[in-house]
């Protein structure tokens, strides 16, 4: 297991470089200058570009300028965004708000995924199981900005229910909506796998057994069947957090959260290359790690499972 | 034949001295499919006592599989249904009982053991807690002493190294000892009756041998009653008392086990005694009964057996044949014995 989880680390190093290079390339191959764009409409003064440029080190060549990035990260540093501030301080502030909305999402995907996805797997074929399946459908066949101003038209502007974007985002109850748009697609995929997953260990032979032994109906749904049929969910679930805390640019967006997507979002549109390439970086960590822990739960989840 | 052991704490009208344990009688099942009704079931009587054993032999699709999960109450219900009949155990039929009171005589009373150990057993739950979830959920132990009852178990059934394995999960055991398990766990709480379906087709010969002599002392030990559902003649000779042949759903023969394979009192029979491979007949062809288990959407009219035996005549083809008491040339009664074949008497007297 330890040196299991060694080897993965070491993995993990080349995947690391080699994302990172191809953000830092793809990020300072776009076109137009940044620098220049600092300047908006108003003439750059040629002088000024040229300091700029000395201090954020673009007069180097692109290869040096990704070495001295990677030392620079090895030490913690993960530069300085173009309007001036630390990447880090910029990451430090949008990561508290990314988890807070990913937990709150997570938290919904997997109490409704699950639960529909129970629901309709024990009721296969009957009602209920229709209804899960052509909701979930439904849910994947549309956007999701479309389902995002939907939500912020119908229940914010409206009918008032809800402030149509977040002010604080410590306000839990603000974060709801927001989460329950960034959840909807996962949760739709959580309970569909959840569902066939179930429906197609009830046939198991085991379930037969703890039948035989007498078990109440509660046990061998809870413990034998669910302990099994959980596997495979677990697993998206796992992959799905590093996705929801990456993935909620659009989400975050459309109710302006402070978080990571939409600092993304704004350091794109301004082509700020440093706070791109860091907050990039911030998602590529946050991906590894969560497989790595995807990988080490399934053991833990199938003893079958042997890591070598 | 032994007296029921204990004392039941409820009281039991029919479990005198001598009643049986348990008793099928005219079950019928039948399973709703998509194509249409499949009859697995078409009127099953049996008796088991405690300290017996009963084999039911049949091919694939003759229902004995069916009639366990019948008794056990495991069947898939839709699609299967039953429609007729009834199965006493201890007295009480147990079609009339509420689902709980049948959850309570499963795997306390009533056992079974499964054919393959591997898919029988949950893969992601230790042996030890699925031996100790028997007294943890029917006898309500704690965790830990649930365990040590397990490592007992285990011993029992004679795994060796119980205390170090106890936490092993199904996959890291062979085969046999695989089932070594699911005879512990039948054993558990110590039933009346256990039901072993085909207990020892998934093993090796050696490892069948070790399982059956394992079970048949156990059985002694505990003076339980035991079904076994087996399709090998082989098998059954050692340990059962009698034996009851299935075909298309229904008993076609029933006997004391050394009479059976002495003097087949059923066409049937003797074509499945007679496939077995001998050692005087090297060399020769093997027999083997023609034609093919009929298909229970459509069984046919009159004997079931009709199509494919070499006695079959008119009559055979229009009227059911019942099981009926099998005699002596002279009319002497043959205990426990019957045949279902309208020509039984010209089978057993040649």
């Amino acid at each position: 297991m330890g040196r299991y989880i060694l080897r993965r680390l070491l993995q993990m190093i080349p995947v690391f470089i080699g994302t990172t290079l191809i953000i830092f390339l793809m990020v300072y191959a776009l076109p137009g200058d940044p620098v220049k764009a600092l300047f908006g409409d108003k003439a750059a003064d040629p002088a000024t570009v040229l300091r700029l440029k000395h201090q954020f080190g673009l007069d180097k060549p692109l290869l040096e300028q990704y070495w001295t990035y990677l030392t620079n990260l090895v030490q913690g540093d993960l530069g300085t965004s173009f309007s001036q501030r630390p990447v880090t301080d910029i990451l430090t502030d949008a990561i508290p708000v990314t988890i807070r909305l990913s937990l709150v999402a997570f938290a919904i995907e997997i109490v409704l995924g699950i639960g529909l996805g129970m629901l309709a797997g024990l009721k296969r074929g009957k009602l209920v199981d229709q209804l899960v399946l052509v909701v979930t459908l439904v849910v994947i066949a549309i956007p999701v900005f479309v389902l995002g101003y939907v939500a912020q038209s119908v229940l914010g502007n409206e009918l008032h229910l809800i402030d149509p974007t977040v002010n604080d985002s410590n306000d839990l109850s603000q974060l709801l909506l927001p989460g329950i748009v960034l959840a909807s697609v996962s949760l739709a995929y959580v309970s569909r796998l959840t569902r066939t997953s179930i429906a197609e260990n009830i046939r198991a032979d085991y379930i037969r057994t703890a039948i035989a032994k007498g078990m109440p109906k509660r046990r061998v749904v809870g413990i034998h069947l669910m302990r099994n049929s959980l596997i495979p969910v677990v697993t998206f679930l796992g992959t799905d957090l590093g996705a929801l805390m990456g993935g909620a640019i659009v989400t975050e967006g459309i109710f302006n959260v402070q978080g990571i997507g939409n600092t993304l979002y704004r350091a794109v549109l301004q082509a700020d290359g440093p706070l791109v390439v860091g907050l990039v970086t911030f998602l590529v960590v946050v991906y590894l790690v969560a497989s790595l822990l995807v990988d080490l739960l399934y053991a833990v989840l199938d003893p079958r499972i042997r890591y070598v | 034949m032994t007296t029921n052991e204990t004392p039941a704490n409820v009281p039991e009208p029919a479990a005198g001295k001598g009643a049986p344990l348990l008793e099928v009688r005219d079950l019928h099942v039948e399973f709703h499919t998509r194509d249409g009704v499949v009859n697995a079931i078409n009127g099953v009587n049996y008796s088991v006592s405690a300290g017996e054993t009963l084999a039911v032999l049949g091919e694939s699709g003759s229902g004995k599989s069916v009639t366990a999960q019948a008794i056990m109450g495991i069947l898939d219900m839709p699609p299967g249904k039953i429609p007729k009949g009834e199965i006493f155990f201890r007295g009480d039929d147990m079609l009339r009982m509420s689902d709980e009171e049948r959850r309570k005589i499963r795997g306390s009373k009533l056992a079974m053991i499964f054919q393959d150990a591997l898919s029988a057993l949950n893969p992601v739950l230790s042996v030890g807690y699925q031996l100790g979830e028997m007294f943890r959920v029917h006898q309500g132990l704690s965790r830990k002493d649930a365990k040590a009852k397990s490592i007992e178990l285990m011993d029992r059934v004679r795994i060796p190294a119980a205390k170090a394995r106890v936490n092993d999960y199904p996959h890291q055991f062979s085969g046999g000892m695989r089932q070594r398990i699911m005879i512990a766990m039948a054993l558990a709480l110590e039933p009346d009756l256990i039901i072993a379906d085909e207990p020892t087709t998934a093993l090796d010969v050696t490892v069948q041998a070790q399982i059956m002599d394992l079970l048949a002392e156990l059985q002694r030990e505990y003076n339980m009653g035991l079904i076994l559902i087996t399709h090998d003649l082989g098998v059954v000779a050692d340990v059962a008392d009698k034996i009851a042949v299935m075909y298309a759903g229904r008993i076609v023969e029933n006997a004391p086990v050394h009479e059976l394979y002495k003097r087949p009192a059923h066409p049937y029979t003797r074509g499945l005694l007679d496939s077995i491979p001998r050692l005087d007949q090297k060399g020769q062809e093997l027999y083997a009964i023609k034609g093919l288990p009929p298909n229970l959407q459509h069984i046919p009219a009159g004997c079931a057996f009709n199509p494919r035996c070499t006695m079959a005549q008119d009559v055979c083809r229009t009227d059911v044949p019942v099981l009926h008491q099998v005699t002596e040339r002279d009319g002497a009664e043959l205990p426990g014995r019957g045949s279902a074949c309208h020509f039984w008497k010209e089978t057993i007297h040649g």
